[in-house]
C-alpha cells in the first residue's frame, strides 16, 4: 500500500538528464557565447524589419496626426488603447511567475521565471508607447508627470484614473525591471568569469556590478529578492486593476461595472501565460538543450493555469450578462443583449468567445496539455482572443451612445493594422536580442533545485 | 581604494555539503571574519557562518512609509493648497481617489530603497572585484579566512582547510 502512494507523491524531476553544476552553467551560457544560428538570424531579421516598419508608421502617425487612425467620434478610444491594455496584460504573467509563484514556493517556476520576467519588461515597454501616442501630441507627454512648471503652476488631476495609470504603469515598469536585473546579477558574474576575451569580461563585469557571491552577500541578496517578490505581488494586481479603472470609473454602460478589476487581472494572467507558452515553445525548438530545463511538465503546469484563468474569464463574460439583466437598467441591457453580442460587432464578440472560452477547453485532455504543437496553436488563439476582448470592451461600448444620432462605427484604417502588427516587431526584436545577450534561465536559481525529484525522499 | 587590501588564505571545495560543514568547523575553530563564496545561495550556509538575519526589511518598511508620506504630501500640496480645482463637486482632499497614487509611490520607494540598501551592504557596485577562482561562479565553493582574523596563522589555517576537505588551498593577495 505504501509504495504506490509514495510513487504518486513523488515529484517529477525539474531538471532532466543528470546534469552537474558545470553542465548547467555550460548549457545555459551556450546561447550567449556562440555565433547565432540561422534560425535565430531569420527570426531576428523578420522581427527587426517589422520593427523598422513600426517606427515608420509611428513617425507618420505622429507627424500627420491621429486622424490617420480610425479613432473618431463616437469611438474615441481605438487601437492605441486596445493594444496598450493587451500588452500590459501580457506582462502580468511574468510577474506572476517570478513573484507570486516565488512566494508560494513553487520550484518549477525557476526555469521559466527569467524569460517570463523579461517578457514582462519588454511587453510593458511595448505597451507604454501606445498611450503616449494616443495623447496626440507625444512631444508634450512630460505634462503627464507632476512637476513645478510655469503654467500656473498647473498640476495634474490626481482624481483621474488616467493619471493613476501613469503612476501604476511607470512604477510597474521600474520595479519589474529592477527585479529582473537584480535576479540576473549573479548570472552576469558567471558569464564574466567565463569570458574568453577582454571586451566581454569588461561589459559583463560592469553589468554584474562586482558581484562575488560571498555568504554575506547571498544573505542580503535573498532577502531583497524576497522583498521585491512581496512588493511586486500587490503591485501587479494593482496595475491591471487601475488599467480596468480607466474603463470602470467612467459612466458608460458596459464599462461601469465592479467586476472589471478581477476580470481584467484574470484576463491579463490568461493572455500572459499564453504568450509565455508561445515564447517557450520557440525557445525549446531553437535550443534543444533547454528542453532539459523547460520540460514538458513545466509546459503542462502552465497550460493548466491557462485553462483555469480561461474559465475565470468565461465566467466573467457570463456574469456581465447576468448583472445587465438583473440591474433592470435598459442601457446596460441594451449594450449586452443587443449591441455587444448581436450587434454590428457581434463577429468580434464571438471570435473572443471562441478563442478564450472554447479553444482552451482542449486542455482538459492530458495528451493535448502535453503536446507542443497543440499548446502552441492554442496559445496563439488565446493571444488573438484576448486582443479581441479588449476590442469588444472598448469599441462596442462606445459605438452606440445614449442618443441614436450619436451612433457610428469604428473607421478601422490600414494604419491601425500597421501599428498593431508593428508592435509585435518591437517586442520580438527586443526579446530575441535578450536571448542572445542574457542567460535565458536563471543559473544561480536552477542549481539549488537541480536535485528536486532525484532522490527517493522526493526532496522537499 | 583608500583601505589597504586584505589578503588571506582560501580553500576551494568541490561539494556543497563539504563547504557548509567546513564553514561550521572554521567558525568553531574561532575565526569570525571568514566568508564563504558559492555560485548559488546554499541552504543552511547562513547558520553555518553565523550570519545574522539581513536588516534590509527595516529599510523597506521605512522607505515604504516615506513613500506614502511623500505621496500624501504631493497630492495634498498640489490638489488642496496650490491648485484647488472642483472636480465633480468632490472634496478638495478626496482621499479615496488618491489611494492608487499613494500605493504606487509606497511600493516604488520601498522597492528602490531595498535594492539600494543591498548595494550598500554588499559594497556594490565594485570595479574589478578580486577573483579567487574563476569557477566560484560556476561549480566550485570557497572558504576565505582573512589575515587579520583572530589567531590567524598561515600554517594553521592551511592545515585546517586541508583537513576539512579543500581540494586546493591558496594564498590570496586581495579579498
Amino acid at each position: 500500500m505504501i509504495q504506490p502512494l509514495n510513487n504518486a507523491l513523488k515529484r517529477n524531476e525539474l531538471v532532466l538528464g543528470n546534469k552537474s553544476l558545470k553542465d548547467i552553467t555550460d548549457d545555459i551560457c551556450a546561447p550567449v557565447e556562440r555565433v547565432p544560428s540561422k534560425g535565430w538570424m531569420l527570426l531576428f531579421v523578420s522581427a527587426k524589419t517589422l520593427f523598422l516598419f513600426y517606427i515608420l508608421t509611428i513617425a507618420m502617425v505622429v507627424s500627420t496626426g491621429m486622424g490617420l487612425l480610425g479613432t473618431n467620434h463616437p469611438v474615441g478610444w481605438g487601437t492605441m488603447i486596445i493594444t496598450f491594455v493587451f500588452w500590459v496584460g501580457i506582462g502580468h504573467a511574468g510577474t506572476l511567475i517570478s513573484a507570486i509563484l516565488f512566494l508560494f514556493r513553487q520550484k518549477w517556476r525557476t526555469s521559466v521565471a527569467r524569460s517570463a520576467e523579461a517578457m514582462t519588461v519588454f511587453a510593458v515597454m511595448t505597451a507604454g508607447i501606445f498611450p503616449l501616442i494616443h495623447t496626440g501630441r507625444p512631444w508634450l507627454d512630460f505634462w503627464l508627470f507632476p512637476y513645478p512648471n510655469q503654467r500656473g503652476p498647473l498640476w495634474v488631476n490626481f482624481r483621474s484614473p488616467l493619471l493613476w495609470d501613469v503612476f501604476a504603469v511607470s512604477t510597474y515598469a521600474t520595479v519589474s525591471t529592477v527585479f529582473w536585473f537584480v535576479g540576473m546579477i549573479p548570472d552576469l558574474a558567471t558569464i564574466k568569469d567565463r569570458a574568453k576575451n577582454k571586451i566581454r569580461r569588461t561589459i559583463y563585469g560592469a553589468l554584474s556590478l562586482g558581484w562575488r557571491g560571498t555568504a554575506k552577500n547571498w544573505s542580503h541578496y535573498e532577502m531583497v529578492y524576497l522583498i521585491l517578490a512581496g512588493l511586486s505581488t500587490p503591485l501587479v494586481l494593482s496595475v491591471h486593476t487601475i488599467v480596468s479603472f480607466d474603463f470602470a470609473v467612467s459612466n458608460l454602460p458596459g464599462w461601469h461595472t465592479t467586476i472589471f478589476p478581477p476580470y481584467f487581472v484574470a484576463g491579463a494572467i490568461f493572455s500572459g501565460f499564453a504568450m509565455v507558452i508561445t515564447l517557450m515553445t520557440l525557445i525549446r525548438i531553437g535550443w534543444p538543450k533547454f528542453q532539459d530545463y523547460i520540460t514538458i511538465d513545466h509546459m503542462e503546469v502552465m497550460n493548466k493555469i491557462i485553462m483555469m484563468t480561461g474559465l475565470m474569464v468565461g465566467y466573467a463574460y457570463g456574469t456581465e450578462f447576468l448583472i445587465a439583466w438583473y440591474s433592470g437598467n435598459i442601457y446596460e441591457q441594451y449594450v449586452f443583449f443587443v449591441s455587444r453580442a448581436f450587434g454590428p460587432y457581434a463577429w468580434s464578440y464571438w471570435i473572443m468567445i471562441f478563442c478564450n472560452v472554447v479553444v482552451p477547453q482542449l486542455f482538459w485532455v492530458r495528451k493535448f496539455r502535453r503536446s507542443i504543437p497543440v499548446m502552441f496553436v492554442v496559445s496563439i488563439f488565446v493571444n488573438i482572443g484576448m486582443w479581441f476582448e479588449r476590442f469588444v470592451i472598448t469599441v462596442t461600448s462606445l459605438h452606440r451612445d445614449f442618443l441614436p444620432s450619436n451612433w457610428g462605427q469604428y473607421a478601422w484604417s490600414m494604419y491601425d493594422t500597421a501599428i498593431l502588427m508593428g508592435s509585435f516587431g518591437m517586442f520580438f526584436t527586443i526579446f530575441l536580442l535578450y536571448l542572445r545577450v542574457f542567460p535565458a534561465i536563471s543559473i544561480a536559481e536552477i542549481k539549488p533545485v537541480m536535485n528536486v525529484g532525484k532522490d527517493n525522499e522526493g526532496s522537499h | 581604494m583608500a583601505t589597504k587590501a586584505i589578503g588571506g588564505m582560501a580553500g576551494i571545495f568541490l561539494q556543497e555539503h563539504r563547504v557548509v560543514e567546513a564553514a561550521r568547523k572554521v567558525r568553531e575553530a574561532g575565526f569570525i571574519k571568514f566568508d564563504a563564496i558559492s555560485p548559488y545561495p546554499i541552504h543552511g550556509m547562513e547558520e553555518a557562518c553565523g550570519i545574522k538575519r539581513s536588516g534590509i526589511p527595516y529599510v523597506t518598511f521605512g522607505a515604504g512609509i516615506m513613500g506614502l508620506l511623500a505621496g500624501l504630501g504631493l497630492v495634498y500640496y498640489t490638489a488642496v493648497v496650490d491648485w484647488p480645482i472642483n472636480v465633480g463637486g468632490k472634496p478638495m482632499f478626496s482621499l479615496p481617489a488618491f489611494i492608487p497614487i499613494l500605493f504606487e509611490l509606497t511600493v516604488l520607494f520601498a522597492a528602490l530603497c531595498s535594492v539600494g540598501a543591498m548595494f550598500y551592504l554588499c559594497k556594490m557596485p565594485k570595479i574589478d572585484p578580486p577573483v579567487i577562482d574563476k569557477d566560484l561562479t560556476c561549480n566550485k565553493f570557497a572558504i576565505f579566512i582573512p589575515e587579520n582574523d583572530l589567531n590567524y596563522n598561515q600554517e594553521r589555517v592551511e592545515k585546517l582547510l586541508k583537513d576539512l576537505g579543500a581540494s586546493e588551498v591558496k594564498k590570496v593577495a586581495e579579498y
